[in-house]
């Protein structure tokens, strides 16, 4: 039998920049007349020759860092972008999910945009007619199917955007991130709906960072680093493998010059991160309700108005905890002069409970990006004697939160205790 | 049977657009709906605009400026032309901006990308339609007769609609491209209005001009929408025809662009 995937020598580059970035038509009639010397262009490879087959019926988990290229590989296989180089064959009817509710419109009603994602995905008109009620009963929507979508709230545009979708008949479905957001009950409700694929023998190929999802879903896994495929095998061994990388990560300084793969304009970028304890000393170690002190380097093109400096915290799963920026604090940087600098923040008492957490950091101003770092640091949370010690685990949730309690009693019981 | 001589025959890129025509019509019912619900007058709105131009044009030109309308009552021979022009005027934009409007669908789905100009042009269709019933009120107001040659004001739309597609792919592929494009759109439009026999009948134009005026193709357009409404003129069917031909050529120049370039919008979107 015929593989329903084939990726063959897979090869895609981007030119660096030359996303988020707007060309203006203006400026390449200048370059021109001044007969500039073109800068030199320099190549990204999101992908870099990929090579696999995944046969018919199989369903394989995709992990990998972000900025790895996983979500490269579902656009170059869904055909939304081509590889520069090589080749891909799909067979069968394909159906790809990198986010949920595509083409949603505010004003039309909550029927009318099921038949509008349905197209969009790629149901036919009479498909959609048919499975209708289905929709709408898994998404739980049905007294407001004929209202505005405008009046929806977030969570009720999600479970109708993935309604639409588990109602799509693929021989191939792609899948990309979808479970990362939304309440646990909507996650639940995605992971049955993909395990019906599985069991009705479509080929699914399923990018994620949860892995409890991808081992519960997937039994091979494709490790993707770096735009290659570092490992692909059992999902048990994969993984493994994969989160043994992480430890190695942990250090009390990240060399952030020369991360390749970054967004915004470059006018300003990141250099250098390194932590501190409380004491100054350069430290590796966080603990909950212990503070956590961390300065990052940056080296300026040019002046930059109004930057913005951001780290977000993100959970293995990849749900974002918490961000703290330069600009939520109200400290306002008003411009910073071409060179090199740096700012420090101190989170006196780290809210986080002992697990491992990812860091992203950008710095960002009003409608423009200088420079967005995803996913680089790794942050490790110990337990700690804070907070009287107790419930210092990640089974408790991802972050501790102080509270006070008081008890009392009512009338009748308080009689009872008297008597 | 025939399907599967239609398969071995088509190149496949023909045979996805057509696995793709109900998305096509789905969006067309999206823009046609979303701009008949985002407005309060809805369906009177596709009626003011070209009416109160054609008011403005009378006055102005006709009244005080005494165009040559070779006899037609002035708002008839302004209102017949500023139907289709309408219909051009706010579908060259509406297709023209349409990738970069859309960006998220071309980031995150696939489907032929040609499908979001044509069928952001093709919405207008409507606001065409409800303005011509305007026009078969003014015919009766003017006793003007109906004639044969009225059933070509339909027929008519189909080399303009493909026009307007043709000119929005090119417009909407470079602004995917360069995000300035998108400010030369209003001044080629104006530009237009200038030079396609809306404002004067093509026929006062000098001779050495007129040739070069039929290059145009929406003069041709133009001239035979006024034909097929008044009586006293007649349809050139030659001039409709070269029109006709040059909105082929040009829109095989467009689709041929349009199908080199489309393969990176996801990239630069």
């Amino acid at each position: 039998m015929k593989p329903a995937i084939v990726v063959d020598h897979v090869t895609k580059r981007y030119r660096l920049g030359a996303l988020k970035h707007e060309t203006m038509l203006r400026d390449v009639i200048v370059n021109a007349l001044r007969r500039r010397a073109r800068r030199e262009e320099r190549f990204v490879k999101a992908l870099d020759d990929v090579t696999f087959e995944v046969a018919r019926g199989e369903v394989v988990g995709i992990i990998g860092r972000n900025g790895a290229g996983k979500s490269t590989l579902l656009k170059v296989l869904s055909k939304i972008t081509y590889p520069t180089s090589g080749r891909v064959r799909v067979h069968g009817r394909v159906a790809s999910l990198i986010e949920v509710g595509t083409g949603f419109h505010d004003e039309l009603t909550g029927r009318e945009n099921i038949y509008l994602n349905g197209s969009i995905l790629g149901m036919k008109k009479r498909e959609i007619d048919a499975r209708l009620d289905q929709i709408v009963e898994f998404a739980g929507v049905a007294p407001f199917i004929d209202t505005p979508i405008k009046r929806y709230s977030s969570g009720m545009r999600l479970r109708l955007g993935f309604a639409v979708a588990a109602h799509m008949d693929p021989d191939v479905l792609f899948v990309d991130e979808v479970l990362a957001v939304g309440d646990a009950e909507f996650q639940k409700k995605c992971l049955n709906a993909m395990d019906d694929l599985r069991s009705g023998g479509r080929t699914v190929l399923f990018v994620s960072h949860n892995m409890a999802a991808i081992e519960s879903l997937c039994a091979r896994t494709l490790w993707i680093d770096a735009g290659r495929i570092r490992r692909d095998g059992a999902t048990v061994d994969v993984i493994t493998d994969y989160l043994q990388t992480f430890s190695e990560g942990q250090r009390t300084g990240y060399d952030l010059a020369s991360i390749e793969t970054r967004g915004g304009d470059g006018s300003i970028r990141f250099t250098r991160i390194e932590f501190y304890d409380a004491q100054g000393n350069p430290s590796a170690l966080f603990r909950t309700g212990e503070p956590l002190r961390a300065r990052m380097y940056y080296e300026a093109l040019h002046s930059v108005k109004d930057p913005r400096f951001m780290l977000r915290i993100y959970s293995e799963l990849g749900t974002l905890v918490t961000s703290v920026s330069t600009w939520q604090s109200d400290h306002l940087i008003r411009e910073v002069p071409p060179g090199r600098g740096w700012v420090e923040v101190e989170i006196p008492e780290v809210p986080m409970l002992p697990s491992r957490y990812y860091g992203s950091l950008s710095i960002t101003t009003r409608g423009a990006s200088f420079d967005v770092l995803d996913h680089v640091l790794t942050i490790d949370v110990e337990a700690s004697g804070a907070y009287g010690g107790r419930g210092m685990h990640s089974s408790y949730g991802l972050v501790h939160t102080p509270a006070r309690w008081t008890h009392g009693l009512d009338a009748p019981a308080q009689r009872e205790a008297e008597g | 049977m025939v399907g599967a001589m239609a398969r071995r025959m088509l190149p496949e890129w023909i045979l996805e657009y057509a696995r793709y025509r109900e998305l096509f019509v789905f969006l067309v019912w999206r823009d046609v709906k979303i701009r008949y619900k985002q407005t309060v007058l809805g369906a009177a709105w596709a009626v003011i605009q070209p009416f109160m131009m054609m008011v403005v044009f009378t006055l102005l030109f006709g009244r005080m400026a005494k165009m040559d309308s070779q006899g037609i009552p002035y708002p008839i021979f302004y209102y017949a032309a500023m139907v289709p022009w309408t219909y051009f005027q706010q579908g060259v934009p509406l297709s023209g901006n349409s990738l970069v409007t859309n960006a998220k669908l071309i980031s995150k789905v696939y489907f032929p990308r040609a499908i979001i100009p044509s069928a952001s042009a093709l919405a207008g269709v409507v606001d065409f339609a409800v303005a011509s019933l305007v026009l078969v009120a003014m015919m009766i107001y003017y006793h003007f007769p109906f004639t044969l040659e009225l059933l070509a004001w339909p027929l008519l739309v189909l080399p303009l609609a493909v026009l307007v597609v043709s000119i929005g792919m090119v417009f909407s592929s470079l602004n995917v491209k360069y995000r300035d494009i998108k400010y030369t759109i209003p001044f080629f439009i104006q530009m237009m209005l200038f030079v396609s026999g809306i404002i004067y009948p093509s026929a006062v134009v000098p001779d050495r001009y007129r040739l070069l005026l039929r290059l145009n193709p929406l003069v041709g357009l133009v001239n035979a929408f006024r034909a097929a409404v008044v009586p006293s003129l007649t349809i050139d069917w030659h001039e409709v025809g070269l029109s006709c031909a040059i909105i082929a050529a040009l829109f095989a120049v467009a689709a041929a662009h349009f199908r080199r370039t489309e393969r990176f919008f996801a990239d630069l979107i």
